[in-house]
């Protein structure tokens, strides 16, 4: 009843938001109370699988695996709440962000359908399913990125579209040949029959799609290069909601998959690629966010970066490397959303994004400041904040598991995370406006100030939160690691007594 | 396009068309047919008509706009969804209130049920969302030839 | 027959990662249309071809009385070409705008949303 609530919320209030959406304002209503409805049902089906573990769904009633089945274990159900949250964040933040004419061509109908797509993703328990939220999701991003065609918005959304569609056909075929070969595609059903399969060659193949597919849309070096040709376009709330769930999704698909249909432990070579492919991955971002000049080009560089921890995690694939992996994806979404929340006022402050036009924001407002440096230090891993956490697990599994190498860049990409964040810093508070008597003009309305700055501080607070008192946090992520290696409760969850 | 012809066979042959589609849709009840291929022939008679008398023409003759047609349709088919998840707390579950099985398991009366609306749903979705990308399409090719003019 | 189709789909592929390994989106699209073919007819030939064996079910049966045509795949496929179909009708149209708005379809020419390389 609650998986389904948590897809109904959001495709209700795509329904309704194309309704009324000749009232602007009341279009505004509808949308950010479909976040918060999103938010709620979320949380509920949340407390219901840590109080009872996975729980599942069948569509229409046909028995899985011939149905369609949603089903919710604690990485499922976390992820979910995250998106809630973010959800909310980032509608409260357009309120203020996203201009007249991007709301009357379908802002806030779209955000809804790629909100769809995200939980459906995370909720799908079978490939074919993933792969048609994954289309939804994919849909409804390319019109929020081309929603306003300027030239720019353009350009960047044909490099997006253009790797999005490979990175999907490959996926389908991989899910053709999968049926092929076990004559199922529930991913339940799946984590029993691949181990019988005589055949190590189509296991291979058809994992090796996988993960270009979905290294693909997670954004992992080699094949990123449609994420900061992107993700700098389109207004700052799409980009937030853009760089927190989109590449996260792919990130989740590669967990899922690479636990649940096919144990990666049994097959090196694609560890080992996921291990070096992580490895690049966090270098080239990082090093590209280096060569950067403009805020939102910055972070985007860093998101690719980010992305190689996580999978870093899943590839060392011990208890505590994936404990690591999914308390850096909670603290990653939360954190690199009010980055780039953050971004968007600093535009809004200065007139400019790139970096040598802007300036002298400590001077004017130190409180932007503060919430600059909050998720800043926490994106770099210094400690009491979240990141910190997270890296520590993530580099103690690597070092237990005797990665040497890949735990080194990890500390190196850590230090350098803090030179880009202290550049963003330096160039945009520290020094002075170039030109500060135009920049002395641009202020936030009060209305702004309310939208903009309450979701800024919300997400601060939960980066706070998560570092300070961890315990909580880490604990859900040791459990919803357990139950990624022993799927044993989610697979009884969806087959049932033969149900 | 101006040509007598064309605009002349189009008033015959868009509404055989119509009615032909939601003669697939109906079929697609027991037999091949469905909401998915008789919105396509449906989407493709009002491409017709658009093409024979102009898109302007054919979104008065629709009356509502492609965009609200497909949005119909998908609130018709979640709705229809919800019917089973309230009745019996199944999302997509098939109801048949007008349908009633006697004992020895015939069943009597009109099948009419969820699965209908949702199909529906689907037809109406098809419709609108094939006629809003032909319509972008025109419109935009139409303002570019205007440009050059 | 499955083999027949098994190569016909590697010559599909060949074809259409040749037009997408173009510079001009346009052939980039082609290319596109014929991958995602390619990726239907793959699940078609995975579910393995029946001939002459719609899977229906005869009015009174239960079940079908002999062996039918498996018809997973071919729901599979029919969503997969929607998809598809809606994925190949947003790109065209993009492309279209993006030759509008940027004057070509040369993906090396499209260059407004990266920095300008020449001010450093």
């Amino acid at each position: 009843m609650l998986l389904t609530l948590c897809l109904v919320v959001p495709l209700a209030t795509f329904v309704v938001s194309f309704a009324v959406r000749r009232n602007a304002d009341l279009q505004r209503s509808v949308s950010i109370a479909g976040s918060a409805l999103l938010l709620l049902a979320s949380l509920a089906l949340g407390a219901q699988v840590v109080a009872n573990g996975p729980v599942a769904a069948q569509m229409g009633g046909w028995p899985a695996p011939f149905g369609i089945t949603l089903v919710a274990d604690l990485l499922s159900a976390a992820m979910v709440v995250i998106t809630g949250i973010i959800a909310l964040a980032v509608s409260v933040y357009g309120l203020g962000d996203v201009d007249r004419d991007a709301e009357r061509l379908g802002h806030h109908t779209l955000l809804h359908a790629l909100l769809l797509g995200v939980t459906g993703a995370f909720l799908a328990g079978d490939l074919f399913n993933l792969y048609v939220w994954f289309e939804v999701m994919v849909i409804a991003s390319f019109g929020l990125l081309g929603l306003g065609s300027r030239g720019d918005q353009i350009d960047g959304t044909v490099k997006y579209v253009a790797l999005n569609l490979i990175a999907t056909l490959a996926f389908l075929s991989g899910v053709g040949l999968l049926y092929g070969a076990t004559g199922t595609l529930n991913m339940a059903d799946l984590h029993q029959v691949v181990p019988t399969l005589e055949n190590p060659v189509i296991v291979l193949t058809t994992a090796a799609m996988f993960l270009f597919a979905f290294g693909a849309k997670a954004a992992l070096f080699p094949v990123f290069f449609w994420l900061p040709a992107s993700y700098h376009t389109p207004s700052v709330t799409v980009s937030a909601v853009f760089a927190a769930l989109l590449t996260k999704v792919g990130v989740y698909a590669l967990i899922r998959v690479f636990t649940l249909v096919y144990d990666a432990s049994t097959l090196p070579l694609i560890q080992n690629l996921l291990l070096w492919s992580a490895s690049l991955t966090m270098l080239t971002g990082v090093l590209g966010a280096a060569a950067q000049n403009d805020i939102r080009r910055i972070l985007s560089f860093h998101i690719i970066s980010q992305i190689g921890y996580m999978i870093l995690g899943l590839a060392v694939f011990t208890p505590l490397a994936l404990v690591g992996a999914i308390f850096y994806i909670l603290h990653h979404i939360v954190v690199k959303a009010n980055l780039f929340l953050v971004g968007g006022v600093v535009r809004k402050l200065t007139g400019s994004e790139e970096l040598g036009h802007i300036g002298g924001l400590w001077a004017r407002t130190p409180w932007l400041g503060v919430l600059f440096l909050i998720p800043a230090l926490s994106l770099a891993g210094i400690p009491p904040l979240s990141g910190f956490w997270a890296k520590l697990v993530i580099v103690k599994a690597s070092l237990d598991a005797a990665y040497y190498i890949p735990a080194f860049l990890a500390l190196l990409v850590g230090l350098l995370t803090v030179f880009s964040m202290s550049k963003i810093w330096l160039e945009a508070f520290w020094k002075p406006h170039p030109q500060p008597d135009a920049a002395a003009t641009m202020t936030l309305s009060r209305a702004e100030r309310w939208s903009l700055l309450t979701p800024i501080v919300a997400l601060a607070l939960i980066t706070v939160a998560i570092g300070l008192i961890a315990g909580p946090f880490y604990g859900v992520s040791v459990v919803a690691a357990e139950q990624l290696l022993d799927p044993h409760a989610y697979v009884g969850a969806v087959l049932g007594e033969n149900r | 396009m101006n040509s007598i012809i064309l605009s002349a066979a189009t008033r015959i042959v868009t509404p055989l068309m119509v009615a032909f589609s939601i003669f697939i849709l109906l079929r697609g009840h027991n037999e091949p047919g469905g909401g998915f291929i008789g919105g396509l022939v449906a989407a493709t008679a009002f491409a017709l008509y658009a093409k024979a008398m102009g898109v302007p023409a054919t979104l008065r003759a629709l009356s509502l706009s492609p965009p609200t047609i497909a949005v119909v349709g998908l609130a018709m088919s979640t709705l229809a969804g919800l019917w089973g998840l309230v009745q019996s707390g199944v999302l997509l579950k098939g109801l048949w209130p007008l349908l009633t099985t006697a004992d020895d398991g015939s069943k009597a009366g009109l099948p009419i049920g969820s699965v209908l609306v949702f199909d529906v749903g689907v037809y109406l979705v098809v419709v609108g969302s094939v006629l809003s990308i032909l319509f972008a399409l025109e419109a935009d090719v139409a303002e570019e030839n205007e440009g050059e003019d | 027959m499955e083999i027949a189709l098994s190569i016909l789909v590697g010559i599909v592929v060949t074809c259409g990662a040749y037009l997408m390994l173009s510079g001009n989106m346009v052939r980039f699209l082609f290319g596109l249309a014929l991958l995602s073919n390619a990726a239907n007819l793959v699940i078609f030939a995975a579910g393995r071809l029946t001939y002459g064996a719609p899977p229906l079910i005869a009015p009174g049966e239960a079940g079908p009385l002999e062996t039918v045509a498996n018809a997973l795949p071919q729901a599979l496929i029919l969503t997969a070409i929607v998809i598809g179909f809606g994925l190949l009708a947003f790109t065209l149209v993009l492309v279209h705008r993006a030759n509008r708005s940027l004057g070509t379809v040369e993906g090396d020419a499209m260059r407004l949303a990266e920095p300008d390389e020449g001010a450093r």
